[in-house]
């Protein structure tokens, strides 16, 4: 059995009309199944096609598509416009106050110490440069001796070390990472391009400016042809990267037994000239101590204090913030913020 | 060392308009930090005057003497004025500020009412004038040494630049006018006149007629000048030019004859010693105390000789700790008119070793353990001589000397090394110029073999590069371009940096605070808070920054517990930090240092040696929770943090190392006994966590059931790379499984057997409910498993069959029942 076309015709009317009718989208959900869904009457209507002879499918086929495409298309167009209807309404009701504190988010944060160390070691990295870290008690050969600053020598009370007991043993707490550079040196061959991130320690009172325990990164380089250059290249580099790119440096005649020439680096930040730290060409007597041989190779070695770095850059008025340990200090500065 | 400029400017002719920013800058070029620059006098305005003294009355009744004094100053009658100070008499010779003087800090003089009289002005003492911090009285001048009227200003040199310029430590030479002036003069591109040129020593003959000397260990010095004079005028007083000098260079002017030691000192960096002649028993020898034991030194102490101590010595005994402190039995006092005079070119270490042993650190073992020029023991000597004579009247007896002056080798230098070096084009006329200009001569063999011959002062040139610096600082360091090396490709964090990294930023970003703390403890605390053993083995330090922290950390938790109570005392309700950092442990026997030199690599076995002699330093990272771990917020209350999420982090930190791991109970101090677990990997404990032990909650104040968690970074081994295995797409199939178990068996335990049950095809398991009200000491667990297969859709049979396996496996090892 078949519709005839005026049959078909008030079926589409049917359901344009309860499509036209449906107020929201739970109705038109209704709408659907009633009017377009297994059951309702066009799906019969498609149905039946299958007991029309061959002549008759093909014709009474494209009626059935026709008025089957023009509900789909109304349905469609009533849903788009009710979802429009809902998001003016519907969602203006729900709307919730954003600005509200999200919950249960927690305010951890990375100590700056850290937080500068790895903006530190990634731009070295970057250069080819290797992290090497070494034991905060150190022996006073490595921590001294070979870093050219002989037993009763002035430049050995320049530092005020910590001792451990008993002496004999000759440990101390290491005045700078440089015994991390003499390591390097001893337990590898050169070319040899690292940075030295660490803990050290001198018997300074804690004050504004000073703390008897703090941070500093050294580099050290070892190579043919190693110049005064490429050590300022590389400060200027660096001090770049720490403090924009307009930062200018200046390198100002300095003594340090472990290096010669030796020198002071200082930078041009906010209006005036900051010292950052010390720096020079590797004394051969250090090179020699580790066995590199001088006519092959130079190189050149800095240091920097990494509390200072951070004052400085950050506006940080008071050691005090970075050696006590109060949350606050590493919240402000979040998971990574410079 | 700090240097009046009207002395430098003796010996080099700094041009009147020179700018305080024009020295500052100079001396910076060559390497001289400038600490501070004085401009003396520049806020003191005269009337100031030199009066005499004509009456005192003492007025009484006030809390302090005061006194009513009457001066001449030369107006022609008595000026009044009224004075705190009383160490002065009738007819001395004071400074007196007239009315309309203003002295420093704005300070205005004028007549004024006071203790019932007139002050017609004020008598000054050298701190008010702000030429020194000498405050214990007014300024008394010496008869003789200034007039009655006199403008006090000009008198005293008031009008100075004092400057004040650090000197490292190789360059010893700069410890003097002298050596700053040549720097300055070489700076500034002004001529030097070199004031040891101008003593003329030779004029002093040596002959046996004073004081002889003899050197017994050439070790310890090289050359000793010894000069005797007589009929030294006790009355002759120190005039002001020279103790102005003196006093602006920050010493205290003493006596006339120790005044001249120091003053010579100043002047050309040698330290002098003046012995009473008339108490040295024949001759002098430079020796080491040996068995002489004791001596006792001017300051009235008897110290304790080292054998190794070098001594001035007489056939009585040690009468000197030498370049150290004199002896008090040969002292110069205020009766000796004999003296011998000591210079000598000391060994520096020797010296340092001396000075540091009975910790005397003077200007003068400044001086020698820095190393002076070796010329300078005969002509400073003269010098001191010469001012003796023309100052106190002496008479010249002789001079003697041993040894000779040990100068430094002479370089071979290859000029062009300079440009290679430094990387930068410098001329030969250049590098010729730098090293003349810093005293070198040089013989020139051909343009790249050059002899250069150090100057007297310059031990410290030694090696090549030690001559690019003399250049470099000449021509400045501004001549050097940039240029950027670049390193080893592959350059990449190690392991172990790598893993810290993601550990700090996984515990950052989960709501713990890094903080940093001093690594210094209490050993009370430490015992305390229940660390013995093996944990409580720390290191002491021989020098702490306070008896109260002697010991270096064992542990990380003494430290974060600390900061904890800090945190909360400023306010906290919540505290949840972490540290990652050393920990120092004396518990292994360690190697004993060598002792070796640098002149060559130390071999495999004494590299070995150093190594072994230094603690293996193991990096922990630890963490502490008080209260909640986030805020309460509008929305809801915070979780609670407990034992549980302690080890849930302790966890994640063994995971972010690539390690499985196994878990079991502990009771391990700080930490509560029955809410502790231990991380095994490979059947070695790396972590533990847990809440913390009530005792310790209750000694520190903290919140209940604060917890904590430490891992051992550095006990974490190492994984090989990830394999990845291929994800298997087909259906999974879940199955769900509530077993009854005695409350005692670990729930690993269960979760173990469900696992080994279930079989291969098990994906994963998840604890999701238990329950522990059933009473009977019995607990139910319930698990969801999920299953599946890599090449088809597990059938409900079989999921069944692996879930029933499971439960049987449970039943068999942890006498688990299926809950119905």
């Amino acid at each position: 059995m078949s519709l005839t076309a005026s049959e078909l015709a008030t079926i589409v009317k049917g359901a344009l009309s309860a499509i036209a009718g449906a107020g929201d989208l739970s109705e038109i959900k209704k709408v659907k199944i009633e009017h377009l869904g297994d059951k309702s009457p066009l799906a019969k209507a498609s149905q039946s096609l299958g007991s029309l002879p061959a002549d008759q499918k093909a014709e009474f086929g494209k009626v059935v598509g026709a008025a089957k495409s023009e509900v789909n298309s109304a349905f469609e167009a009533r849903v788009l416009e009710l979802e429009a209807l809902r998001d003016a309404k519907v969602l203006l009701e729900e709307k919730v106050d954003v600005t509200l504190p999200a919950p249960k988010i927690s305010k951890g944060g990375l100590h700056p110490l850290t937080i500068l160390t790895n903006e530190i070691n990634d731009l070295f990295l970057g250069l080819g440069y290797r992290v090497a870290e070494g034991p905060e008690l150190e022996s006073e050969w490595l921590n001294f001796d070979a870093l050219n600053i002989p037993a009763d020598h002035p430049a050995r009370t320049m530092q005020d070390t910590f001792f451990v007991e008993p002496l004999e043993a000759k440990l101390v707490l290491r005045t700078h990472t440089s015994p991390v550079q003499i390591r390097t040196m001893l337990e590898n061959k050169p070319p040899i391009y690292v940075i030295c991130p660490g803990r050290t320690y001198r018997a300074d009172e804690l004050d504004a400016t000073h703390t008897p325990v703090f941070s500093q990164v050294e580099g050290l380089v070892i190579d043919r042809g190693i110049t005064m250059a490429d050590l300022k290249g590389t400060l200027d580099y660096f001090a770049q990267a720490m403090f924009g790119p307009e930062v200018k440096t200046r390198l100002r005649p300095s003594f340090f037994p472990f290096t010669e020439p030796s020198a002071e680096v200082d930078f041009f930040f906010n209006g005036r000239w900051v010292e950052w730290g010390g720096c020079g060409m590797v004394n051969p007597k250090v090179l020699q101590a580790c066995g590199i041989d001088t006519e092959e190779f130079s190189g050149f070695a800095f240091g920097m204090g990494l509390e200072r770095t951070l004052m400085v850059r950050h506006g940080i008025t008071d050691m005090h913030d970075i050696v006590e340990a109060d949350i606050r200090f590493t919240q402000s500065f979040g998971l990574g913020g410079r | 060392m700090k240097i009046p400029m009207s002395w430098i400017k003796e010996f080099v002719d700094v041009p009147a308009d020179t700018s305080l920013e024009t020295l500052e800058d100079a001396f910076v070029k060559v390497g001289f930090e400038i600490e501070s620059i004085q401009v003396l006098g520049a806020d003191l305005i005269g009337p100031l005057v030199i009066a005499q003294v004509k009456e005192i009355e003492e007025l009484v009744g006030h809390k302090k003497p005061i006194r009513y004094v009457g001066l001449d100053c030369g107006e022609g009658k008595t000026r009044y004025v009224i004075c705190g100070a009383t160490n002065f008499v009738v007819d001395d010779l004071i400074v007196a500020a007239l009315p309309g003087a203003v002295l420093p800090g704005n300070f205005e003089i004028s007549a004024r009412e006071t203790y019932g009289k007139t002050s017609n002005g004020m008598i000054c003492s050298a701190r008010e004038l702000g030429i020194s911090d000498e405050h214990a009285g007014i300024i008394v001048i010496p008869a003789g040494l200034a007039k009655i009227g006199q403008d006090a200003i000009e008198l005293l040199e008031i009008n100075d630049v004092v400057i004040d310029a650090a000197v490292n430590p190789d360059r010893g030479y700069a410890l003097s006018i002298r050596g700053l002036a040549r720097e300055l003069s070489a700076s500034l591109g002004l001529k030097f006149n070199d004031p040891a040129l101008q003593v003329e020593p030779k004029r002093f003959e040596v002959n046996k007629s004073g004081i002889q000397v003899a050197i017994e260990d050439p070790e310890a010095l090289s050359v000793v000048y010894i000069r005797t004079i007589e009929g030294f005028d006790i009355k002759a007083v120190t005039p002001l030019w020279m103790s102005r000098r003196i006093e602006k260079c920050g010493m205290r002017s003493i006596s006339l004859a120790v005044d001249i030691t120091n003053y010579v000192m100043l002047e050309l960096g040698q330290p002098l010693h003046a012995f009473d002649k008339t108490k040295i028993k024949e001759s002098l020898v430079m020796r080491r105390a040996g068995s002489d034991k004791v001596l006792k030194t001017l300051d009235g102490q008897e110290r304790k000789l080292a054998a190794d101590d070098l001594v001035v010595a007489d056939k009585s005994g040690p009468l000197a700790l030498a370049g150290v402190m004199g002896g008090a039995s040969t002292e110069v006092t205020s009766t000796t008119t004999s003296i011998a005079l000591e210079g000598a070119r000391f060994d520096p270490i020797t010296i340092a070793k001396s000075s540091r042993r009975h910790r005397l650190s003077s200007e003068a073992s400044r001086r020698l353990e820095r190393g002076v020029d070796p010329s300078l023991a005969e002509i400073s000597t003269a010098r001191a001589i010469d001012l003796m004579i023309e100052l106190g009247g002496a008479k010249y007896v002789g001079s003697a000397f041993a040894g000779s002056p040990r100068y430094s080798e002479n370089l071979t230098f290859d000029p062009n090394f300079v440009s290679k070096y430094l990387g930068t084009e410098v001329s030969l006329k250049e590098v010729e110029e730098s090293l003349v200009l810093v005293g070198c001569k040089i013989s020139k063999k051909s343009d790249s073999h050059w002899i250069i011959t150090p100057p007297n002062w310059r031990a410290d040139l030694s090696l090549a590069p030690d001559l690019v610096e003399e250049v470099a600082r000449n021509i400045g360091f501004d001549r050097i371009p940039s240029t950027l090396p670049i390193g080893k490709s592959g350059a990449r964090l190690n392991d172990f940096q790598y893993r810290k990294r993601g550990i700090s930023n996984y515990l950052a970003s989960n709501g713990f605070s890094e903080v940093y703390n001093y690594p210094f403890v209490n050993p009370k605390y430490l015992a305390d808070l229940g660390f013995i053993g093996e944990r409580a083995k720390a290191f002491r330090l021989a020098n702490p920054m306070s008896e109260e922290f002697p010991d270096l950390r064992t542990h990380l938790l003494p430290g974060l517990l600390q900061a904890v109570v800090r945190n909360m005392g400023r306010g906290q309700k919540n505290v949840a930090i972490f540290e990652i950092g050393s920990v120092f442990r004396d518990t292994v026997k360690l190697a004993s240092q060598p002792i070796i030199g640098i002149k060559k690599r130390p071999t495999p076995e004494t590299i070995k040696s150093i190594y072994d002699g230094v603690p293996v330093q193991p990096v922990q990272v630890a963490g502490v929770v008080a209260g909640k771990i986030c805020p309460d917020g509008w929305s809801g209350k915070a979780d609670a943090f407990t034992w549980n999420e302690a080890i849930g982090f302790a966890i994640k930190i063994v995971e972010i190392s690539g390690n499985s791991f196994e878990i079991v109970p502990s009771d391990f101090a700080p930490w509560h006994p029955g809410r502790c677990a231990e991380i095994r990997v490979d059947g070695k404990a790396v972590a533990h966590a847990g809440e913390l032990h009530p005792r310790v909650i209750a000694m520190l104040g903290l919140p209940e059931r604060s917890c904590a968690f430490t891992v051992v970074l550095s006990a974490l081994p190492v994984q090989s790379t990830i394999k990845s295995s291929q994800l298997l797409t087909m259906p999974a199939a879940v199955q769900d499984i509530a077993l009854v178990v005695d409350a005692q068996v670990p729930a690993t335990k269960v979760e173990a057997a469900l696992r080994t049950g279930a079989g291969d095809l098990l994906e994963s398991i998840q604890l999701f409910d238990r329950y522990d009200k059933l009473g009977d000491g019995k607990v139910s667990l319930a698990y969801s498993m999920v299953f599946r297969a890599a090449d088809r859709t597990l059938t409900a049979d079989e999921v069944s069959a692996f879930r029933e396996a499971a439960a049987a496996r449970a039943l068999k090892e942890c006498g688990a029942i299926v809950r119905s």
